[in-house]
């Protein structure tokens, strides 16, 4: 049976367990070189902000203006200690009280914040993925549906979430008067699921759509009804389509809920810590950073928690792998 | 004739038509076509690009309906047939799902119809021996040749034990080497399942050697010219490739084949 060599051209798995020594260690290597990088990044970013706070003139350039704060064009942005501190003063921010005396450190403070934002980011998160998908499995059902709703989800991502987010919020505080609870911080899963929801279901509706036709016929032949052709066929091809989806819907969920902290003024969330302390730049200039990476770090966060489903639905991305 | 007869006939196809609209008007795929395959019987149908062949087997397969004529197999309407899945099929490709293992290929139509673990599992051990693949039921599609995979596609057109076989060129994408072997196997497995086959090929070597009629088709409209009687009457084996009457058949078939009207025949 010599069709059971395989034939050139196809690319072939191997199991781990059979990887020869040589290329388990070079793929150590390559990982290796990707952490490399992404020090190498944030690095040169660090040099390129001091290099900069050196370099450039402590009032800025302005042209224009009549001398007073706030006039005239910018065309080199300020470097004195106030507009840009020193990255290591902002370090050191961090590990000093959050506001003095003997409160906990300002990183214990962010942290706190940062998980709170983070679960209601992820909360609407999971309201958009449930939302997104049933979407877009309604819309591969019915065409009549697919084009009656699908202008209506663009045209929802065109309307700011600060004009959007006061109404959420303004409907929850009716529905909680109305004796179902509603606590503000609903509001904020809810506005950020708004966000989240969309390239689900886009992707979710590309997805289903995606399958072969002769996989398609397969399924016929063997009599499969609407509902087996979708757990079997339609959803394990969408797969591929869909992890983008999701972690565009994480990154969106991450920022719609700062946005609805600050628009809706829930406290405790890092969107609000945000505001406050940059309120207190002039004072205390370092502060306002802290938030801030402590924003990036949850992107970062969300975006690996995706990474993890990808990793878990490696069987249906095969295709991906080899085709 | 009695019913009794009607009941035995796999296939029995008179006056089938199928027209399908276009943005040119109507075209006509088939038109007229009265075919009866008996139960147990190999049939292929042969004919140039454009003849139906394809179509007329989507329609026995119930994957498009007549526009016209009347079409049973074993004595049921094609819907019923496909959703008793009395009838196992394969494609000119494999059209595996590649997140499923090959154990898992060829136990979907077992896992559509809900067949018990036990039962399954042991059927699908069958299936992977029949087709020479037992070592490889933990594999995925990705990971074996085009000849396997093709073989794990006959397995899975096998697994509801059909006793009909409908079958689209499922060689034709394959080397001849290959090819030549997977129809020694088709051979013997149809022989060992007893099932009727309904075989789209365009070679002529492979209706002769696979069948125990060939039925000539030709283009516009699409249409059943000749049927060639190819009962070898010895077994199916390398030798018979060899054999002088092997050759006569095949002659037979190319001649029937070219005195039907194929001079549009390479226009696709």
């Amino acid at each position: 049976m010599t069709d059971q060599v395989l034939a050139p051209g196809t690319t072939a798995v191997v199991p781990d367990e059979r990887m020869p020594r040589g290329i388990r260690s070079s793929r150590g290597t390559a990982t290796a070189v990707r952490v490399g990088w992404g020090v190498a990044g944030v690095a040169a970013v660090v040099v390129l902000w001091e290099l900069y706070k050196l370099l450039g003139p402590a009032n800025g350039v302005t042209v224009g203006g009549d001398g007073s704060a706030g006039s005239g064009v910018i065309l080199l942005p300020r470097t004195h200690d106030r507009a840009m501190p020193h990255v290591w003063d902002m370090v050191a921010r961090m590990f000093a009280p959050t506001s003095g005396g003997d409160t906990p450190p300002l990183i214990v403070s962010v942290a706190g914040a940062a998980g709170m934002t983070l679960g209601l980011a992820a909360l609407g998160w999971l309201i958009g993925v449930v939302v997104g998908s049933l979407l877009g499995i309604a819309m591969q059902r019915w065409r009549l549906v697919e084009a009656g709703l699908l202008p209506w989800i663009v045209v929802s991502q065109i309307v700011p979430l600060i004009a959007f987010a006061p109404v959420v919020n303004a409907i929850g505080t009716q529905v909680d008067r109305s004796g179902f609870p509603w606590p503000p911080w609903f509001s904020v899963a809810l506005i950020s699921s708004y966000l989240a929801f969309f390239p689900v279901a886009i992707g979710m509706l590309r997805g289903l759509s995606a399958p072969d036709a002769l996989h398609l016929d397969l399924m016929r032949a063997n009599s499969a009804g609407w509902w087996q052709t979708l757990v079997r066929l339609r959803l394990p091809a969408a797969v591929p389509h869909l992890l983008p989806a999701l972690r565009l819907a994480a990154a969106s969920a991450v920022v719609g809920a700062v946005v609805a902290e600050v628009s809706i003024g829930l406290r405790g969330g890092i969107g609000r810590m945000l505001i406050q302390l940059a309120g207190q730049a002039s004072s205390d200039p370092a502060a306002p950073w802290a938030p801030t990476l402590g924003t990036v770090v949850m992107g970062l966060l969300a975006a690996g928690g995706v990474a993890l489903i990808g990793v878990a639905l490696h069987r249906f991305r095969r295709g991906e792998d080899t085709a | 004739m009695t019913i009794d007869t009607v009941t035995d006939l796999a296939v029995r196809a008179s006056g089938i038509g199928k027209v399908f609209p276009s943005a040119g008007g109507e075209v006509t795929a088939l038109t007229a076509v009265e075919l009866e395959v008996a139960a147990g019987e190999f049939v292929s149908l042969i004919g140039p690009s454009g003849c139906g062949k394809s179509t007329l087997l989507r329609l026995i397969a119930d994957l498009d309906v007549p526009s016209s004529g009347e079409l049973t197999l074993y004595g049921k309407t094609a819907c019923q047939a496909r959703l008793d899945q009395d009838y196992g099929i394969a494609f000119q490709q494999a059209a595996l799902l590649p997140w499923l293992t090959v154990a898992a290929n060829i136990a979907l139509p077992l896992d559509l119809h809900k067949w018990p673990q036990a039962r399954r599992d042991a059927r699908v051990a069958e299936l992977a021996e029949l087709v020479g693949l037992t070592e490889f039921t933990g594999r995925y599609p990705d990971q074996l040749s085009g000849g396997m995979q093709q073989r794990v596609a006959i397995a899975r057109s096998l697994a509801a034990q059909p006793k009909l076989l409908l079958m689209d060129e499922p060689f034709g994408a394959l080397d001849e080497m290959t090819r030549e072997r997977l129809q020694s196997e088709l051979a013997r497995i149809a022989a060992e399942t007893g099932a009727a086959v309904v075989f789209v090929t365009h070679s002529i070597p492979e209706a002769v050697f696979l069948s125990d009629r060939v039925v000539v088709m030709s283009p516009r409209p699409g249409r059943i010219t000749d049927v060639i009687d190819t009962r070898p009457g010895r077994p199916r084996d390398e030798a018979l490739r060899e054999s002088p009457e092997f050759f006569a058949r095949v002659t037979a078939v190319r001649e029937a084949l070219h005195g039907a009207p194929v001079h549009r025949a390479n226009e696709r």
